[in-house]
């Protein structure tokens, strides 16, 4: 199937309209004991392509009460060199194996001339990048006979050959390749404050019907040499007011969408995080209310 | 030792072990609800520690500029080498052999 | 150079200049905007290290091993997406350590915690039932040849592997005293074990894995350790989950 050829499905995935967690396996009986507010979790494919042990029986388990996303960190999509075939090969058998809700990347690269930085590093925003973004999105959709999501990454600095806006270059991606989208509203926020623009207008700009995912989760501040604010993306905290205010706002805008709450840093007891999942639930809420 | 002794030998080491088997195993309970952490390298897509920390300093990455400090256990314990001889660098045939290609 | 060939080797490499072209939101350089990409890099591959090396970061202290994971990962960046396999050349980077030459035992300690490692996320393999070798007679037991768990593994050491590995592993646990020692690795359930091994028995479980029968390796075992008795490597293989067939005579 080749992106002019692929018909659009109604849904993005198969995920509910509701809040989910980032799954770590400390919190794997609380989340089978109290889930809360959680109906589904996420999980890291690369943390699962072991070939067995306690990874993949706790997987399996949670697979059984709650819709999995598959959420890739490592596929390098953005990378100049061709796609690690090793590893799409492991992603499809993961993916055959799950049969997950979801399956979504990163718009970044992390592995260059054989070696893997362990990073969502950055791209510039070029014709030639969206060309080779769009060639890895269709060699992955047609290997993988499913249909994926791209995430919007937080920015700390642009580049200087960047032709395009980032929501209009995600949209030229999704149009061309027919992917969804998976919208970080973390990574927006972030971004925008790093880069210096409205993340108001950076939603607004955003084509939200493509969007089959919410990304929230917290962030850390430092400076860069101006003394100005440089937020870092650390999943390390809870989420910040202006953040949950950016999801309403977006919610209200795209209606009700699974959202998704990023721990991975720090990571805090169960009850915690939660209530994080409970805040997202409640913003959910408030957007159907107000629709 | 005959074969047959041998085979006796042999029978009887197998029955003691098989016994010590059924007295440990009802002990054996770890399951997958003993939600084990991972014992290592979890892949994240979070951002690390801001803009000052090990990845900026810019000291000497060559080895032979790297020195070791006092610092953990193995000041507490005094292991001579082999007195056999035996080489360092043990090898670990049994290990490397299960390797993939 | 590529903008990707450029962006690595800067990251890895803080004495050299910030790539050309990259900006800040009010088209300034971006300076120590860049450092993001450096730290994240630097300090996922450190803890990743720690993580996947706890004796050893144990063994040499914190700053010790902050500085041999910084000449590491720079000597030997991931070849894998997956961080469950880094640190695969980590127990040879030791060993040719000259700094480290007076502790020589800590590349074998360091292929301990990676077989440890290698044990948690092997494929599941169902066991075998003790009472299938109950069941065999004298003759057909000698004859047998065995099949073993993928998650089981064996080390054989010129150093006190075990007992370096269990000072700075449990709590209260003696120090440990100079000698060879070889390290069963099995996996009961989901947690790898390391027993160490009485003499003749590393010999014995090395044997059957190359596909002997029970009576050649055991005589191989004899032959090393006049005084072997397989009960004690059989059971803990057993309890070990270790043992995934028993096949009768010819070779598999």
């Amino acid at each position: 199937m080749s992106a002019s050829t692929t018909p659009t499905p109604l849904r993005l995935n198969q995920l509910p309209n509701a809040a989910g967690v980032g799954y770590k396996p400390q919190h794997f009986q609380q989340i089978l004991d109290a889930p809360g507010p959680v109906q589904w979790l996420e999980i890291h494919a690369e943390n699962y392509m072991g070939d067995g042990g306690r990874p993949l029986a706790q997987l399996r388990h949670l697979a059984e009460r709650f819709a999995i996303s598959v959420h890739g960190v490592g596929l390098s999509i953005g990378g100049e060199s061709p796609l690690d075939a090793d590893h799409l090969a492991r992603l499809k058998q993961l993916l055959s194996w799950l049969n997950p809700a979801s399956f979504s990347e990163h718009l970044a690269w992390s592995t260059h001339d054989s070696h893997f930085y362990n990073d969502l590093l950055p791209l510039p925003y070029t014709d030639a990048t969206l060309a080779r973004v769009c060639d890895h999105i269709n060699q992955v959709q047609d290997l993988l006979g499913r249909r994926m999501l791209l995430e919007n990454p937080s920015s700390y600095l642009a580049f200087a050959e960047s032709t395009w806006e980032e929501p209009a270059f995600l949209h030229e991606i999704a149009r061309r390749t027919g992917c969804g989208l998976l919208l970080d509203v973390n990574n927006v926020f972030v971004s925008a404050t790093n880069l210096g623009y409205r993340p108001q207008d950076y939603i607004a700009a955003y084509p939200l019907d493509l969007v089959g995912e919410i990304h929230v989760g917290g962030h850390d501040e430092d400076e860069d040499d101006h003394g100005k604010p440089l937020l870092i993306d650390s999943h390390g905290a809870e989420v910040v007011d202006p953040v949950w205010a950016l999801l309403r706002d977006t919610l209200t805008r795209s209606g009700a969408r699974p959202v998704l709450v990023e721990w991975d840093t720090d990571v805090p007891d169960w009850p915690v995080l939660a209530a994080e999942a409970a805040r997202a639930a409640a913003a959910l809420t408030q957007a159907r209310e107000a629709a | 030792m005959s074969t047959t002794q041998k085979t006796l030998a042999v029978a009887g080491a197998v029955a003691a072990a098989l016994t010590a088997v059924a007295t440990t195993q009802a002990s054996a309970q770890a399951k997958e609800k003993c939600y084990g952490v991972s014992l290592a390298g979890q892949n994240d897509c979070a951002a690390g520690p801001g803009t000052t920390c090990a990845g900026t300093s810019t000291v000497d990455y060559q080895g032979n500029a790297w020195t070791l400090v006092d610092a953990g256990t193995c000041a507490d314990i005094e292991i001579p080498a082999a007195a056999d001889g035996t080489p360092r660098h043990g090898a670990l045939e049994a290990l490397d052999r299960d390797q993939p290609a | 150079m590529s903008r990707q060939q450029e962006f690595t080797r800067a990251i890895l490499n803080a004495q050299l200049p910030v790539p050309e072209g990259l900006l800040d939101g009010e088209m300034r350089a971006a300076g120590r905007r860049f450092s993001v990409y450096r730290n994240n890099v630097a300090v996922s591959l450190t803890e990743a290290l720690h993580q996947g090396f706890p004796v050893i970061a144990r063994l040499l202290g914190k700053e010790n091993m902050d500085g041999l994971a910084g000449l590491y990962l720079r000597a030997h960046p991931p070849k894998s997406p997956l961080m469950m396999q880094y640190g695969e050349s980590f127990p040879a980077f030791l060993d040719g350590m000259e700094q480290l030459a007076h502790l020589g035992y800590l590349g074998d300690v360091a292929r301990l915690e990676l077989a440890l490692r290698r044990s948690y996320h092997a494929a599941d393999a169902a066991p075998i039932d003790a009472e299938q070798l109950a069941a065999l007679p004298p003759e057909a037991l000698m004859s047998c040849r065995l099949r073993f768990a993928p998650a089981m593994a064996l080390l054989r050491a010129p150093w006190p592997i075990y007992s370096i590995w269990r000072y700075n592993s449990l709590d209260g646990a003696p120090k440990p005293q100079a000698g060879a020692e070889d390290v069963l690795i099995t996996r009961p359930d989901y947690d790898p074990q390391p027993q160490p091994l009485p003499p003749g028995a590393a010999s014995w479980i090395t044997a059957l894995q190359a596909g002997e029968t029970l009576a050649t390796a055991t005589d191989i075992a004899y032959a090393e350790a006049p005084d072997f008795d397989l009960s004690a490597p059989l059971a803990l293989l057993i309890n070990g989950a270790a043992l995934t067939d028993v096949l009768p005579k010819e070779r598999p």
